[in-house]
């Protein structure tokens, strides 16, 4: 055990990302010009095909990929600055960005030549959506212990079980599913394999799980009997686990860690740019801060994955650091403000706050929970 | 990193290792360490910013980051960040640095000194309260308005009636008095150096060290919860004490995060919202982590006895020194509101 250094140097981002940057601007003007602040509030939980394919012809989607699989070999920095625009202006990304930012790196890695030329050039034009689906019943934290069943059949694999909290799975194309093919409880980590799942197979039943706020984005989707094809397994068998803590390494580093409660800060400035008073410039300012501090963290974080770095302690730690952040926006502005959170009335800064209060709990769960991060940052200071 | 940044890190590591032991700490509360201060001094650390023909390093902002937070790590009981900043302002008016410690005033916001011309030369009138390292400095420099522009002034600490004060850690934090004291020299104050230059340098290079200070008590308190054992097994090993730590681990990483992305803007030139972000958010962490500092070491960390306490009160007053969180958090939001919201992410992706 020995206490690693965490790494946060700051770097520049290249021109040509810079000048990207101009560009996603105008276009989100232009698409997002007359969306209700309460509409940007859903973040990256917007779903919307259209403008996901309007990314695919921007290029902006794939857009580190190779060009062979429809790709367009920019820099993940260039990436990084299209996301963070995207998330900073709430546009409706989630239709291609599970896709964007966790399938397609998966299949670019693991996956067959079939798989990577069926699959990534209509992921790049924003035309197939994807599903995680990893959580089961009895497996939140404890991923390892999944145990939804794949066994092998003449030609493929027979899948038995249940996923949950599978986000827009009732919209998306596809799921890559986390599934047990051997039992060795000795062994648990070693018999989790991955599958490229089409959402209407045969045998798959989808049905909603309503959260707390009444919306319908997670789902239970069970499988009875539904067959996946070899030629659908990711990867070798038994390799599941490996692939799933690559692939949320790539799920946790981020500008979507810290900017979920952005719009409610924005509506919050407005609010308090009226009458400026002590109290309410310094919540303002102390936010901000926050916020200035952890675009940096965030940004040293990709500046490191473009270098070839492995920063996966520092995203935890801006996840963990980004995550208390956004859930403590609603928060501030209940104890400054006191007005009564809204659903659909009063002003849009009542109706912000109200959804993303709801919204909240969610940030420290999705993802990775808090206390699952903060073991991985233990870890690193030599803790266990 | 560059060359020179990490050349300067290994030199003030090894120095500061070697020499800012406990007993010296314990010592330096009483008595000013003149030998940690010359070993400083010849090692060139208490110049980074001054050009080489001038007797400095040449170098930048950016490197008197690694120096300003390795002292903060080290709890340096020396008026090295004061030094940094008074040349970097003597230099900048075109003005001779001399050696030894240097101190700046005045160390508040609304606190003016009063420079008058007085046949060829100056006079500098009014009282500066807790002035670091007032007593200890052998020159003072003083930003002040003088004939409508903003000037830069040395004095010789010996020109000040001197009344003694000191911080929670006990550094020395003293009232100088002028009264029409005649100065060594007074010159404009170089391009794009504000008026307030002192008080927001100062948050500058606090920042800095307060970072080093939570560099040292995450590495502390790490160590010591992979030692310290109860109920049969290291204290680290329990879950409540990894999320503590993890905690520290995440302001840590945000106050280094804040501070150098400060020292890097005033390198580019107006660094006051960078400023305001690194006092505002470095000052946070100072009091969450010294809290979870001594929560894990429990009663020993409350002695005198254990050197965690010359990292803690060091943080408890830094933090409000040259402005508290409440200050610039303030100062902060008022410039935000002033823009409106929608030019809050262009301003944070410009810079």
């Amino acid at each position: 055990m020995s206490m690693q250094t965490f790494r946060f140097e700051l770097g520049e981002l290249p021109p040509a990302a810079e000048a990207l940057r101009a560009e996603v601007r105008a276009f989100l003007r232009a698409e997002l010009g007359d969306a209700s602040p309460v509409r940007r509030a859903h973040s990256w939980g917007g779903f919307d095909r259209e403008f996901s394919k309007k990314m695919g012809a921007r290029g902006w989607i794939a857009m580190t990929w190779p060009k062979r699989y429809g790709g367009h070999e920019r820099s993940a920095l260039e990436r990084y600055v299209v996301l963070e625009e995207m998330l900073a202006a709430g546009a409706p990304v989630s239709a291609h960005w599970i896709a964007d930012r966790q399938s397609g790196p998966l299949l670019l890695r693991f996956g067959t030549e079939a798989q990577r030329q069926k699959f990534l050039p209509a992921i790049a034009r924003g035309e197939l959506s994807f599903a995680i689906g990893m959580s089961e019943p009895d497996s939140g934290s404890d991923l390892a212990s999944l145990r939804t069943r794949a066994e092998r059949v003449p030609g493929g694999y027979r899948v038995n079980g249940t996923k949950v909290w599978t986000s827009n799975a009732h919209l998306a194309d596809y799921m890559i599913a986390t599934l047990r093919t051997s039992h060795d409880p000795a062994k648990k980590h070693e018999g989790l394999t991955q599958f490229l799942v089409d959402t209407k197979l045969p045998g798959i039943t989808m049905s909603p799980i309503i959260d707390l706020a009444g919306s319908h984005h997670f789902n239970m989707v069970v499988f009875e009997d539904a067959f996946v094809p070899e030629d659908m397994r990711v990867g070798e068998e038994g390799a599941g686990w490996k692939q799933v803590t690559t692939e949320l390494a790539f799920e946790r580093s981020g500008p979507e860690r810290y900017l979920s409660s952005f719009a409610l800060l924005l509506e919050l400035i407005r609010e308090v740019s009226k009458d400026p008073g002590e109290r309410a410039a310094a919540t303002v300012g102390r936010l901000v801060a926050h916020l200035a501090t952890l675009r940096q963290m965030s940004l040293s974080v990709a500046l490191m994955l473009e270098a070839g770095e492995n920063p996966n302690l520092e995203a935890a730690v801006v996840k963990d650091v980004g995550t208390t952040f956004e859930q403590e926006v609603p928060e501030v502005v209940h104890a400054l403000l006191g007005i009564e959170p809204t659903i659909d009335s009063g002003s849009d800064l009542q109706q912000v706050l109200g959804f993303l209060m709801q919204r909240a709990p969610s940030f420290s769960l999705r993802g990775g929970t808090r206390e699952i991060l903060r073991g991985i940052i233990a870890r690193g200071l030599g803790l266990r | 990193m560059n060359e020179l940044r990490t050349i300067l890190g290994d030199v003030v590591t090894r120095l500061f290792t070697d020499l800012v032991t406990k007993e010296l700490l314990e010592s330096s509360e009483t008595a000013w360490p003149d030998a940690l201060w010359r070993a400083v001094e010849e090692n060139g650390l208490t110049l980074p910013l001054l050009p080489e023909a001038k007797g400095g390093a040449g170098g930048s902002w950016g490197d008197a980051f690694v120096v300003a937070r390795a002292a903060g790590r080290h709890a340096v009981p020396l008026p090295i960040v004061e030094t940094i900043v008074g040349s970097w302002l003597l230099s900048g008016a075109g003005l001779d640095v001399p050696s030894g410690p240097l101190t700046i005033a005045p160390v508040h916001r609304d606190e003016r000194l009063r420079l008058t011309r007085a046949g060829g030369g100056w006079r500098l009138s009014g009282s500066a309260a807790r002035v670091p390292w007032g007593r200890a400095a052998e020159h003072v420099v003083v930003v002040t308005e003088g004939e409508g522009s903003t000037m830069v002034t040395l004095a010789a600490r010996g020109a000040a009636e001197v009344t003694q004060d000191q911080n929670l850690a006990r550094e020395p934090r003293d009232t100088l008095a002028f009264e029409s004291a005649p100065v060594i020299a007074a010159a404009p104050a170089g391009r794009g150096v504000p008026a307030r230059a002192v008080w927001l340098y100062g948050a500058l290079v606090r920042s800095a060290q307060m970072a080093g200070g939570l560099d040292y008590l995450l590495r502390q308190a790490s160590q010591y919860a992979t030692e310290r054992r109860q109920f049969g097994k290291p204290i680290g090993s329990f879950q409540v004490i990894q999320q503590n730590l993890a905690v520290l681990a995440g302001h840590t990483a945000a106050a280094g995060t804040a501070a150098a992305n400060a020292f890097r803007a005033a390198d580019r030139g107006d660094a006051a919202f960078e400023i305001a972000v690194a006092k505002v958010r470095v000052g946070e962490a100072a009091g969450i982590g010294a809290q979870i500092a001594h929560q894990v070491h429990g009663a020993i960390g409350f002695t005198y006895e254990h050197a965690l306490q010359f990292a803690t009160r060091r943080l408890w007053s830094w933090r409000a020194e040259f402005g508290g969180e409440g200050d610039w958090a303030a100062e902060l939001g008022r410039s935000v509101a002033e823009r409106g919201a929608d030019a809050l992410w262009p301003q944070l992706t410009a810079r």
